[in-house]
């Protein structure tokens, strides 16, 4: 019973990271239609941003902070200056383009860092929570603690503030937008930050785990790329939903199925990514939009 | 306006010029249009004519070659930057965020808007002219009949506190009563706003009954302009452009 109490939350730690990342790409797709295949190399990027700051002799959570404020300025800035101009490109365009960033920023991370795997120092206490009579690392637990909080403030911006609902509605209706003096272009470019701040915390939490190096996102965007399709890839709810769901399945399964073990966990995400799009394409939380005309 | 003495119109918009294409195909061909200060200005013509791009040229959502000049100084840039001048355009389809509120349709229209308080005093205003928006505000716009969407896109535009308020069609695809409950109100807003009104509208009937001056477009052209009451008068104008 412990042990599965303990298998639930490791699970939900990991189901926050994939959440938070699956969140990084619905906020994206939600204005271009298009998935960030970069997403998870802007993510590993600002965790070596993190890295370096405290190298620098920065304290952890003082690191943390300071790269928040620079993925979300370097998010903003790298949709001003790649993306802007094939904004209005085909979709495949955009993909190229996307996944072109993808090598550059995995290049340009390996030729700033190298390829060399670093541990990671983590931002909680190493002794394990006693919860109920259970021990629960305190991994686990800051990790959830500090992604529910990063999901229920973007989730407060969107629903609450007028800068939330006017990205909302750029996103949706470009066109209407404008007409009332909506500068779509810079919504764009704000959900770009806003989907790096996300994405730079998960990278955050997620290190002390996977351990530092250019590569680490990539089996990760992989999980959060199925928990979209899960929750409904125009649904920052099922992302969510969607992410959490994967994480406690996948640990429970990778623990309780020997079949399966730690090899075929990544595996196992790709078939519920086909499962899902051939039993119910548009996912737990994507609903047909009813409209009178 | 009133009878005693003709006021001196000064132009509240004022297009020179005009051309826009949609590729290969020219939709509007050198138009040249006045909106003096407090007027209501129709814009007729059959499906296809250029109303709609003629609107979209002003507004700067086509490319456009020709000069518009809005209070005063010329009005270059996108629609976003027209919308910052004072313009509020319903455009085609009402507009409407459909998955959005009709809160959060209102709250967009106040976008520009940053003070509070004179967000609060115009809402008032608007929900003066529209009484059943109060108790609809959590609706999703999208769920609104034709007429009330009709409605609630320009109690948006008048959230913007516009100058000028340029409507697509108010009527299309509305029953004649609500039609006629539009043009009402667009003369109460007109009058007791002092909102500056171009109209895009097919139904010329309603229109000349509403509008002061109008203009008749023809395949991307003027073919004449005039005051509404002559053009109404005009057995011509009637049978060769108004249909009726």
């Amino acid at each position: 019973m412990h042990d599965l109490a303990q298998q639930i939350v490791s699970g939900l730690a990991t189901g926050s990271i994939f959440a938070s990342m699956a969140l990084a790409l619905v906020l994206i797709y939600r204005s271009m239609g298009v998935i960030n295949f970069a997403q998870g190399e802007l993510a590993m990027f600002s965790t070596y941003v993190a890295w370096q700051l405290v190298q620098m002799g920065v304290p952890m959570w003082g690191a943390f902070f300071i790269t928040i404020v620079v993925a979300f300025a370097g998010g903003v800035l790298l949709e001003r200056v790649v993306i802007r101009p094939v904004e209005r490109a085909p979709q495949l365009t955009l993909v190229i383009v996307t996944l072109g960033l993808f090598t550059a920023i995995n290049g340009l991370a390996g030729w700033f860092w190298g390829y060399i795997v670093k541990p990671f120092p983590t931002p909680f206490p190493t002794t394990p929570l006693q919860i109920g009579g259970v021990a629960f690392s305190a991994q686990d637990v800051g990790v959830i603690v500090v992604s529910l909080i990063t999901l229920g403030l973007i989730s407060l911006f969107f629903q609450k503030t007028k800068l939330g609902l006017a990205m909302r509605a750029a996103a949706l209706y470009p066109d209407q937008s404008r007409v009332l003096g909506i500068r779509v272009g810079w919504m764009l470019a704000l959900g770009w930050g806003l989907a790096s701040v996300v994405g730079a915390i998960s990278g955050i939490m997620i290190a002390p785990v996977v351990f530092l190096d250019p590569n680490m996102m990539q089996s990760v965007i992989v999980y959060a790329f199925a928990a979209a399709v899960l929750g409904g890839i125009e649904s920052p709810i099922g992302a969510v939903v969607g992410g959490l769901i994967l994480g406690v399945v996948l640990n429970l399964l990778g623990t309780y199925v020997e079949a399966i073990g730690n090899e075929l966990r990544l595996a196992a995400a790709l078939a519920i990514i086909v499962a899902v799009l051939v039993i119910k394409p548009s996912g737990l939380f994507g609903r047909a939009t009813v409209q009178r005309v | 306006m009133s009878a005693l003495a003709e006021p001196i119109v000064v132009p509240l918009l004022e297009a020179r010029g005009l051309h826009a294409r949609y590729g290969e195909i020219e939709a509007i061909r050198g138009i040249d249009l006045t909106v003096g200060t407090g007027a209501i200005v129709a814009l007729l013509g059959a499906n296809g004519s250029g109303k709609t791009s003629t609107l979209r040229a002003l507004t700067g959502a086509i490319k456009t070659t020709g000069a518009v000049v809005f209070a005063g100084s010329p009005l270059k840039g996108a629609p976003e930057d027209a919308a910052r001048r004072g313009i509020a355009h319903v455009p085609e389809g009402r507009g409407t965020l459909s998955t959005l509120t009709v809160w959060e349709n209102l709250t967009l229209g106040g976008y520009l808007t940053s003070d509070r308080k004179r967000f609060a005093r115009q809402y008032d205003r608007v929900a003066g002219y529209f009484p059943w928006i109060a108790e609809r505000k959590s609706q999703a716009a999208g769920t609104l009949s034709g007429g009330e969407q009709q409605m609630l896109a320009i109690a948006r535009a008048l959230m913007m506190e516009p100058k000028l308020l340029l409507l697509d069609e108010p009527s299309l695809g509305l029953a004649p009563m609500i039609v006629r409950d539009i043009f009402a109100l667009l003369r109460t807003i007109n009058e007791q706003a002092g909102v500056t009104i171009l109209v895009a509208e097919q139904n010329a009937t309603v229109a000349l009954a509403t509008a002061d001056h109008a203009y008749v477009l023809e395949a991307g052209r003027i073919a004449m302009h005039g005051a509404c009451a002559e053009l109404a008068e005009n057995d011509q104008v009637r049978r060769s452009y108004l249909g009726y």
